[in-house]
């Protein structure tokens, strides 16, 4: 026949999966990093999108690409599949630079699923699942044994398989990308690659795919997931990196990746990592950055200590409110103290998340001399005391020796300044946070 | 496999009504012959090989110089020499024709609704059938100068000493390739040809050269008639030297595409997943858009420019069989031909004849209208 078969030039390793469904290359360095990412720049015309990229996945890997929107995520994965011919660098796919990869040997290395699809005509969700095995087909071959064990196990695994014969162009948004799951899951290659996987799922199916895709990974292979979701990026994945302004900012295990000073200098926004009682994974909560004015600095220093407006607080209070003032305050990158709380108090354990200083003392007794001693030199350190909450109201009650509202006051008559929060004399403890930002700066008529 | 199998099946089916349709096509006309008698009529027209012979003159359609195929006439029924002749000599070439330019054409259509992922897509979108018309019109208007052009040394030191209908067909493939060519090659920078740019390339060389063919029409005269004959699309005159041709070009053709159905469904999932799955996938454009021109180009080069049923086959056959294109493109195909041929003979059974083009689209075009209303099609 006139068409030339591409089997016929793909050397020896491209027998369709004589050998098994796994059927990586026989002369694949298998020692070799699925996805290797070195040194890589892509631009698009002369604007540079991303560059000096650095990123292995290795086997048994998910790592998740995070970062700011347009910082090159999807890129640097189109990259990878090689849709996108990088300006330098290289990336390597088992060991094989990209660039020397037929499509369907790159196809029998990486599946993708996509953001989104435009799946036109009425095709079966079954014939789209089917469609993954396109790289291991030969031009003139039809599905084989293992061709159909594939389809029907990625169909299972995605959970497809209840409407595999409705039409894609009826089914909803999140059984879609579930469709475009399965089909990757059907080409059976050593890497995933997902681009927003969870981006239309619910809830319920989104943490169904990652623990699918955990799962996967578990078994072997390598994924690289670019996720919007901070907390869903440290639950399941083993590995961040996080792209801003077209490079790597940080990359490393997600309790050393996520902090607040990285999420500062990445996404140009005050956050607070603290740690999930449910998951035990970090968790990140992000405000907006308050006079944004003199936040977004383009140098990689803007440590956020050094930002001008950066000052030493300590927090009197106890409780909800003096944990989510040490919380605000931290992210906004204020050095916190707070202090004295009973020891297990909230404030406690969301200062110890945000790296502020707490002292404790014993519930339900007196406070002993040296913590007292010590919160009284954090608060004479500090360039603002705030009061939180219902805690100024007892202040200015009758103290008695010994006890924590006698400390506070000891602590009030220590500091230069003192602003208070969130006392609107009926114990409401509610405050905004602007009204506690404004009132560390001085700029709030709530200053003494 | 199972899908192949699909394939084979509808094939199967509508091959055998296509055959249906030439035979009743070739009973209808102004002498009406029975069914049973146009079979005949056929068998006994059929040759086979029967040996090499380099003394006698072959009596089938192709004779070679200096070496002669000798052939066989298996059969021999009683047949009226008159219906014979009417048969063959004159219903046949006309109606194989029409079943291959049909065929063409719907191949081509299906391939390029596919390809560029939009439900008005046609063969003639890349600007075939406007190069082909003029190339046409250009010899009609100027017969001497075109054929002179051929004797030229640059064109071959050979005289293809053309007749005047295959100098139109001649020339009207060339410029359907012409025009497909620049299309393609306005559409492509560094390698790579996004198809909504085709698609507008299209467009744009569409509208010039429909201004050149109205050029060519106003310095016309008296070829003017024969011009909007060619343009509304005609089988009437093909002769089995004709029919010969088209059916070398198109077969193979057709199995390009057909290897290439596959990709062209994975395709449909947009180029970059497709690229994902394993598509080369410039190649694979190069090579779909290359056939469906050449498929065309051997269409619109005899028949001209027929509208339609590379537009609504497609549709039609797609509701009935589904999008995977391993068993819509040869389905697409066998019914272009049947609604092709069973077009052609509405067309010249009335006590006038006209232009198939006319036909197709006067019963095309209200069947499409139908199917849109019924919501039968409204996306791809």
């Amino acid at each position: 026949m006139t068409a030339e078969s591409p089997a016929a030039g793909d050397g020896p390793d491209s027998v369709p999966a004589a050998d098994g469904s796994e059927s990586l290359p026989a002369d694949d360095d298998t020692e070799r990093s699925p996805i290797e990412v070195s040194d890589l720049a892509v631009s698009f015309g002369d604007v540079p999108v991303v560059t000096g990229i650095d990123l292995r996945v290795e086997r048994g890997s998910l790592v998740g690409l995070v970062g700011p929107n347009g910082a090159g995520k999807t890129t640097v994965l189109r990259a990878i599949k090689g849709t996108l011919s990088p300006d330098a660098g290289e990336v390597r796919l088992g060991g094989a630079p990209a660039e020397s990869l037929s499509a369907r040997e790159a196809g029998r290395r990486v599946a993708s699923v996509p953001q989104e699809t435009n799946l036109a005509f009425d095709f079966r969700v079954r014939q789209i699942v089917e469609m993954g095995r396109t790289p291991h087909l030969g031009r003139f071959d039809g599905h084989g044994p293992d061709d159909e064990r594939a389809v029907r196990e990625a169909m299972d695994a995605a959970g497809v398989a209840r409407f595999a014969d409705r039409a894609i162009t009826e089914v909803s948004g999140g059984e879609r990308q579930r469709v475009l799951l399965a089909r990757a899951l059907a080409q059976e290659t050593p890497s995933l690659l997902l681009d927003e996987p969870t981006a239309s799922l619910d809830v319920n199916h989104a943490v169904r795919t990652l623990e699918l895709v955990r799962d996967l990974v578990d078994d072997g292979r390598a994924a690289l997931a670019a996720i919007h979701d901070l907390d869903v990026a440290a639950r399941y994945c083993d590995e961040i990196v996080v792209l801003a302004d077209g490079g790597v900012r940080a990359a490393g295990r997600p309790e050393e990746v996520l902090t607040a000073r990285t999420l500062r200098d990445a996404f140009d926004a005050e956050a607070f990592v603290g740690g999930n009682p449910a998951t035990g994974t970090p968790t990140v909560t992000a405000f907006g950055a308050f006079g944004a004015s003199d936040g977004s600095d383009g140098d990689g220093e803007g440590e956020s200590a050094a930002s001008p407006d950066s000052r030493r607080v300590h927090v009197v209070g106890s409780g909800r409110p003096a944990a989510r003032a040490v919380a605000r305050l931290a992210a906004a990158g204020h050095a916190v103290s707070v202090g004295v709380v009973p020891e297990g108090d909230t404030a406690a354990g969301v200062a110890a998340d945000a790296d502020a200083r707490a002292v404790t003392a014993p519930p339900f007794a007196a406070v002993p001399a040296e913590r007292r001693a010590e919160a009284v030199s954090l608060a004479r350190k500090a360039d603002v005391t705030v009061v939180v909450g219902e805690a100024g109201t007892a202040v200015e009650a009758d103290a008695e020796p010994g006890d924590g509202t006698e400390a506070n006051a000891a602590i009030l008559a220590a500091s230069d300044r003192v602003a208070y929060v969130g006392d609107d004399g009926e114990g409401g403890n509610q405050f905004g946070d602007d009204e506690l930002l404004d009132a560390v700066r001085g700029n709030d008529a709530s200053d003494e | 496999m199972s899908v192949w199998r699909r394939s084979a099946g509808w094939s199967a089916a509508l091959a055998a009504a296509l055959l249906a349709v030439v035979i009743a096509s070739a009973a209808i006309g102004p002498v009406r012959i029975p069914p049973l008698e146009v079979v005949k009529a056929v068998l006994n027209a059929l040759v086979v090989p029967a040996g090499i012979e380099t003394t006698s003159q072959g009596v089938g359609p192709l004779t070679l110089p200096g070496v002669t195929l000798a052939y066989r006439s298996p059969f021999a029924f009683p047949v009226d020499g008159v219906h014979q002749q009417i048969v063959v000599g004159v219903r046949l070439p006309r109606i194989l024709m029409g079943a291959l330019v049909g065929f063409a054409l719907a191949a081509a259509g299906t391939v390029m609704q596919g390809f560029f992922r939009n439900p008005m897509a046609d063969p003639s979108i890349i600007g075939v059938s406007s190069g082909a018309a003029v190339g046409a019109v250009a010899f009609i208007v100027f017969p001497a100068a075109l054929s002179a052009t051929l004797t030229l040394p640059v064109v071959g030191a050979v005289d293809l000493g053309l007749s005047y209908g295959a100098g139109v067909s001649f020339f009207a493939f060339v410029g359907a390739l012409v025009a497909a060519f620049g299309v393609y090659a306005i559409a492509t920078r560094h390698g790579r040809t996004p198809v909504a740019t085709l698609l507008l390339a299209g467009v744009a060389v569409q509208t010039f050269l429909g201004a050149v063919i109205s050029y060519l029409q106003l310095q016309a005269g008296e070829s003017l008639r024969r011009i909007v004959a060619w343009l509304m699309g005609h089988l009437s005159g093909a002769a089995w030297s004709d029919v010969a041709v088209t059916a070398v070009v198109v077969p193979p053709l057709f199995a390009v595409l057909l290897v290439y159905a596959r990709d062209l469904n994975v395709m449909l999932l947009g180029e970059e997943e497709a690229r994902g799955l394993g598509i080369a996938v410039e190649r694979t454009k190069r090579i779909l858009l290359g056939a469906s021109a050449l498929i065309t180009a051997a269409g619109v080069a005899f028949a001209g420019v027929i509208g339609f049923v590379g537009l609504i086959v497609p549709h039609m056959l797609r509701l009935v069989v589904g999008p995977d294109h391993r068993v819509l493109l040869p389905s697409a195909a066998l019914a272009g031909g049947s609604f092709l041929v069973a077009a052609d003979t509405l067309a010249r059974a009335g006590s006038t004849e006209l232009p198939v083009g006319i036909v197709t689209a006067a019963v095309g075009a209200p069947f499409f209208v139908y199917l849109l209303v019924t919501r039968e099609v409204h996306e791809l």
